[in-house]
């Protein structure tokens, strides 16, 4: 049976407190429907993974929890995102200082064209002037934080760009740890990557999992399997709207699927 | 011809053989055809530049930059047009001062702040029907509306003519090199909390920045070489420049000036000021492109 009822993740997982409830979210660009009754926690302090075929609107769910899919086109929105029981839709927020609580990562790495130095200090300084001293030391620990101090220490000064493609995104993590988001959306941050680059970040999302609430978009399924705790999975209607099929524990997703196209997803029988 | 090859040929004297004897000529036809065209395109230009150095590089001195024109038939006195440099140079920079601040804006605001709203259209729109508007009709613009009002021909009237002149280019080349910073700049910024303005001066100006200031030289370049906007605005003057409300003298009009005059001498130094407005515009070019060279 899909998951449908918020109140029963109490039940299933009564461990893990949710930093991020979605209940029956829909989505439109324009006119057109694109996602369709979503109901799923995000719990704190574990990684959840989304995962689906192309098109299912894994992308756009994920672009909706910190509102940076609104940049981009006329977006509508149905239903109610709650971060730590605040409606992130409420008229009422600030999205900039929503979006310091809800960092994220890009599908491609997107550093600016600064310094090393001044990617991760963006975030600091956009909101605060801090003495030299304080941000340095802010800067250093972001990017230890992303496992990436020891190979551009000496680089700072560099330009951003210089970079493989792999220390890019661990930079575009560094940048976004270095505001110190309660949560951190991950849209695709390794399908643009090569296998050892990917495992090095998927180390760093393993080592940030204790301080940090994560939820990541993949359409690699080992991936999935491998770093996260719960699996939310997406896929299409017959009218091409997504929607979110089953969410459970990782293990139950891949093990135990109780819907017939969640078990064909994982097991490859389609997409 | 394929089959031929493909029976006949080893695997490497077919990798090594040539191509069909149609489709070579083919390639040398199109290939003679673009070289030629390229070299009809860059012939007026290197012919323009040959005329001005052979016919302005002899009277060219120190002096030149240094004093003021010497009176029609004279022999043997000084002949320069420094006021007329720093004339030019004077009313560019004033019209550079008014136009790039309110082009920019501008296309700012086209380009970030309006997102296709109808004013945005309407306002580009109307910067485009400016920047086709004939430079002359701009003069009468600015003589309309300055030296009527303040009933003196004047350095200020002609920097405004050159402001109108100036600002639409800057607003479309500013506004294109704007909507050439990607989206994932834009969305890496918002995704750390900036808010829209601090995207767009911190992150976005920055990236463009190279494309702006192409835009502001061409803006610039085409202003120092204007003439109808200046006839009647700034007027002429053959004494050094004085103040703002009074006519002053741009290299501009003295090349119009000299030209016509039917006195060889001065024939000979319209040459020469036409050199002169050419090396002080790739000089600036150049300065400008050193400045503002990414330094990452």
């Amino acid at each position: 049976m899909p998951y449908s009822d918020p109140d029963d993740s109490v039940a299933v997982y009564p461990d893990a407190p949710a930093a991020m409830r979605v209940t029956n979210l829909s989505f439109s660009y324009g006119t057109r429907l694109v996602l369709e009754g979503v109901t799923m926690p995000i719990a704190q302090k574990h990684v959840t993974a989304i995962i689906g075929p192309s098109g299912c609107g894994k992308s756009t769910f994920i672009k909706s929890l910190n509102r940076i899919g609104e940049l981009e086109t006329q977006v509508q929105v149905k239903g109610k995102v709650e971060f730590f029981g605040q409606d992130i839709y409420s008229p009422k927020v600030n999205i900039n200082r929503l979006r310091r609580q809800i960092g994220m990562v890009f599908q491609k790495p997107n550093p600016f064209t600064m310094s090393i130095y001044d990617n991760v200090a963006y975030g600091v300084r956009v909101s605060e002037s801090l003495p030299k001293r304080a941000l340095d030391e802010m800067v250093e620990s972001a990017l230890v934080g992303a496992a990436l101090w020891d190979e551009v220490k000496d680089y700072l000064s560099k330009s951003a760009l210089g970079l493989s493609g792999g220390q890019q995104q661990r930079l575009c993590i560094a940048r976004a740890l270095a505001i110190k988001p309660k949560v951190l959306l991950m849209d695709e941050p390794c399908s643009a990557l090569d296998p050892i680059a990917t495992s090095k970040i998927e180390e760093l999302i393993h080592s940030l999992r204790s301080e940090l609430t994560i939820a990541i978009v993949t359409h690699n399924m080992q991936q999935a399997a491998r770093i996260s705790d719960y699996t939310a999975f997406f896929s299409t209607d017959e009218s091409r709207i997504g929607q979110m099929v089953e969410f459970g524990t990782t293990t139950q997703i891949f093990k135990g699927a109780i819907d017939g196209r969640t078990q064909d997803y994982v097991e490859g029988r389609f997409g | 011809m394929q089959t031929t090859s493909e029976e006949n040929l080893s695997l490497e004297e077919d990798l090594q053989a040539d191509l069909p004897i149609k489709r070579q000529l083919f390639s040398y036809g199109m290939t003679s055809i673009a070289l030629l065209l390229t070299a009809l395109a860059i012939l007026p230009l290197f012919s323009i530049l040959f005329s001005i150095l052979q016919q302005g590089l002899p009277q060219l001195s120190w002096q030149t930059f240094t004093t003021l024109p010497s009176p029609t038939g004279s022999v043997g006195e000084p002949d320069g047009f420094g006021n007329a440099i720093i004339g030019t140079a004077v009313m560019v920079g004033i019209a550079s001062l008014i136009s790039i601040p309110i082009g920019v804006m501008t296309a700012i605001f086209l380009a970030e702040f309006s997102q296709g709203s109808a004013i945005a259209s309407f306002v580009r729109f109307v910067v485009t029907i400016l920047s086709g508007v004939p430079s002359i009709v701009v003069g009468v613009f600015a003589y309309g509306v300055i030296v009527l009002t303040t009933k003196e021909f004047s350095a200020l009237a002609g920097s405004f003519a050159l402001a109108v002149v100036m600002l639409p280019i800057v607003v479309l080349s500013t506004e294109s090199a704007l909507l050439l910073v990607p989206m994932a700049q834009k969305l890496a910024s918002a995704g750390l909390g900036a808010s829209r303005f601090q995207t767009t001066f911190k992150v976005v100006l920055a990236s463009a920045l190279p494309g702006i200031m192409t835009g502001i030289l061409l803006a610039i370049a085409r202003a120092a070489g204007e003439t109808a906007p200046l006839i009647f605005t700034a007027l002429f003057s053959n004494s050094w420049f004085d103040n703002l409300l009074s006519p002053t003298s741009s290299l501009s009009v003295l090349i119009y000036n000299y030209i016509s005059s039917g006195f060889v001498e001065k024939y000979n130094m319209a040459w020469t000021a036409a050199l002169v407005l050419l090396g002080l515009i790739m000089l600036l070019n150049l300065s400008a492109r050193l400045l503002t060279r990414k330094k990452l």
